[in-house]
């Protein structure tokens, strides 16, 4: 392995967060803060408990995966779009690196990036809500996992992406939806039968119901299916990007 | 003196069906500047990008330093240092941070010391905190050149390394690959230049078409073609070459005006003293001498005519 490879380019992409880290976490802490102030106190306030947890508790869980999830397939499509559309990726293509190692260099600095940016939001809610997590290990290995199964997404988008445009396109129009249809705000089980039945196709469902799992130990689906599927989705991924290495997909003509 | 980098019956066809090398056959020996001469669009760049691993060949195989650049990546490309056509630089990073970053890549580990050194055979040593896009364009291919050495290769690719460059930076990256080659690295630059290869190459390859035409010392190749002519323009026209020219093997023009001689540049007795004393001797009146020496970039274009042809 070229550990020393790999570090540099986890540093590198790294200090390109730290350079503009104000940016970074401001926006994403203002507007969850703000989701904090709408629905979990303005609305919230309406709403009677969930499951045995106050509304604005309840959401805590999804709000962070929310970011977790958009951060990570951000970050790591960035990260290797912008190399490839200056035109610095030739460096790391000539490198004596393999596929593997460029993929933990980069997807290694998006997730670092994106669970740093969750656990900030954790415990931003700290200040809005009042709660305890009932599996903080299991927590955080979920939010981890999530991170590196949707920074692998974001890789592929990046490789694939021809403009911004597309890079955007993707997150916007198929993970946005997701996320919010997948019960970031409301357990699915207060959805009618046939929608919750859709639900179950929705594989972020399984994510914030595991995530929320390990904060109030209640889920919607079991949370031993959530954390199959997450390694379902990574396993996924990483069958795309081994494909994309070896036949040189948009990477080497 | 033995070979580094050994290409045979490389071919490249992209996507599109378009084939930019045809079964190109090559090897370069360890040591050596090898300049690839060759119009836009030769392959020139394809070859280098192909050796570096940039794209996938479609036949033939590799070899750097006797490791087979698909099966002994690893071990080849270690060897191999690239200096791209195209100034591609992260305009916000900062030059000794990028520097860094592409000696990490190799699986380096950090060295600044090494890293100042090289900056400063490129005067860039009070750049090494400048941002990029604050630097002059010779200046950044500069930081490109210095990405490429800070592992210490012992191949270095200059892909067009002084397009776009002024006369002085010009001389000064001849000067830094002489100073290279005497440290033992071995030196393949691509230029449209012939002034470039005819003063810095040992060996010239010209490429065409994705052909290698041709491939020979300078100095072989500058002999084997490298005529020299002297035309001498008389003041009144002959009908013939008078008798007593004879010798010279000389060639008239049609319009009965010109004399051409050929002689060897260079060579010790060139005759010429003896056929301008003939000349006098024959009577005739010179209104004016020239002489000409044919250069790479005459040869050049016979050959890529040739190949056209
Ligand atoms: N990615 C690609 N896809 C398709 N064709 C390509 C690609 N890259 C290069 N070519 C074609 O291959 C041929 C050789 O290109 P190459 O860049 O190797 O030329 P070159 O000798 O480096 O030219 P120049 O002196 O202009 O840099 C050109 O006709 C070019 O259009
Ligand atoms: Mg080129």
């Amino acid at each position: 392995m070229n550990w020393n490879g790999i570090t540099a380019i986890w540093r590198f992409e790294m200090a390109r967060f730290f350079r503009s880290i104000i940016q970074s976490m401001v926006s994403p802490v203002l507007s969850t803060s703000l989701y904090f102030v709408v629905f979990g106190a303005a609305i919230g306030s309406r709403i009677p408990q969930i499951e045995g947890v106050s509304y604005g508790a309840f959401i805590v869980p999804g709000l962070i995966i929310l970011t977790v999830l958009q951060q990570s397939i951000q970050n790591a499509g960035f990260g290797i779009y912008f190399p490839k559309f200056i035109g610095t990726i030739f460096e790391v293509l000539s490198a004596p690196l393999s596929a593997v190692e460029i993929v933990i260099g980069y997807v290694g600095a998006a997730v670092a990036k994106a669970v740093l940016i969750g656990l900030v939001i954790l415990i931003t809610s700290f200040a809005f809500v009042d709660m305890q997590i009932a599996h903080p290990v299991f927590m955080l290995l979920f939010l981890v996992l999530t991170s590196v199964s949707f920074s692998l997404l974001g890789f592929i988008l990046g490789i694939w992406a021809k403009s911004f445009e597309q890079l955007n396109l993707v997150p916007l129009l198929v993970v946005t939806p997701l996320i919010f249809l997948g019960g970031s705000f409301y357990s699915i089980t207060m959805l009618p039968p046939f929608w919750q039945n859709l639900s179950l196709f929705n594989p972020v469902l399984y994510l914030v119901s595991g995530f929320r799992w390990s904060f109030f130990g209640a889920a919607d689906v079991p949370v031993a299916i959530s954390l199959i599927a997450v390694l379902v989705f990574a396993g996924a991924c990483l069958s795309v990007i081994a494909w994309i290495f070896r036949s040189g997909y948009r990477l080497k003509p | 003196m033995s070979s580094i980098v050994n290409v045979s019956g490389l071919g490249k066809t992209y996507e599109g069906g378009f084939t930019a090398l045809h079964s190109v056959d090559l090897e370069i020996r360890e040591g050596e500047i090898l300049a690839l001469l060759g119009p836009n669009g030769a392959g020139k760049t394809t070859l280098i990008s192909t050796i570096c691993g940039l794209t996938n060949a479609t036949s033939g195989s590799v070899t750097v330093g006797g490791f087979d650049i698909r099966e002994d990546w690893r071990a080849a490309r270690r060897l191999i240092g690239l200096v791209p056509q195209e100034i591609n630089l992260e305009p916000f990073e900062k030059v000794g941070n990028t520097v860094r970053f592409s000696r990490g890549l190799f699986g380096l580990p950090r060295d600044e010391a090494l890293i100042d050194r090289v900056l400063k055979s490129l005067s860039l040593d009070d750049k090494k905190d400048e941002r990029i896009r604050h630097l002059s364009g010779g200046m950044k291919r500069r930081v490109l050149i210095a990405k490429a050495l800070v592992h210490e290769p012992r191949v270095l690719f200059l892909d067009e390394p002084t397009a776009g460059v002024d006369v002085e930076l010009r001389r000064d990256m001849w000067e830094l690959v002489d100073q290279l080659r005497a440290d033992g690295v071995t030196i393949i630059l691509t230029t449209h230049y012939i002034e470039e290869a005819e003063a810095i190459a040992d060996r010239i390859g010209v490429i065409n078409k994705g052909e290698l035409l041709l491939i020979e010392d300078k100095a072989a190749l500058m002999a084997r073609l490298g005529k020299k002519q002297m035309v001498i323009e008389l003041a009144e026209p002959v009908d013939a070459i008078p008798a007593g020219l004879m010798d010279f093997d000389l060639t008239r023009s049609d319009d009965g005006r010109g004399l051409t001689y050929t002689y060897e540049a260079g060579g010790k007795r060139t005759g010429i003293t003896r056929l301008l004393a003939a000349v006098q001797g024959a009577g005739l009146v010179l209104a004016d001498v020239e002489t000409k020496q044919s250069s790479l970039e005459e040869i050049f274009v016979g050959l890529v005519h040739e190949g056209a042809a």
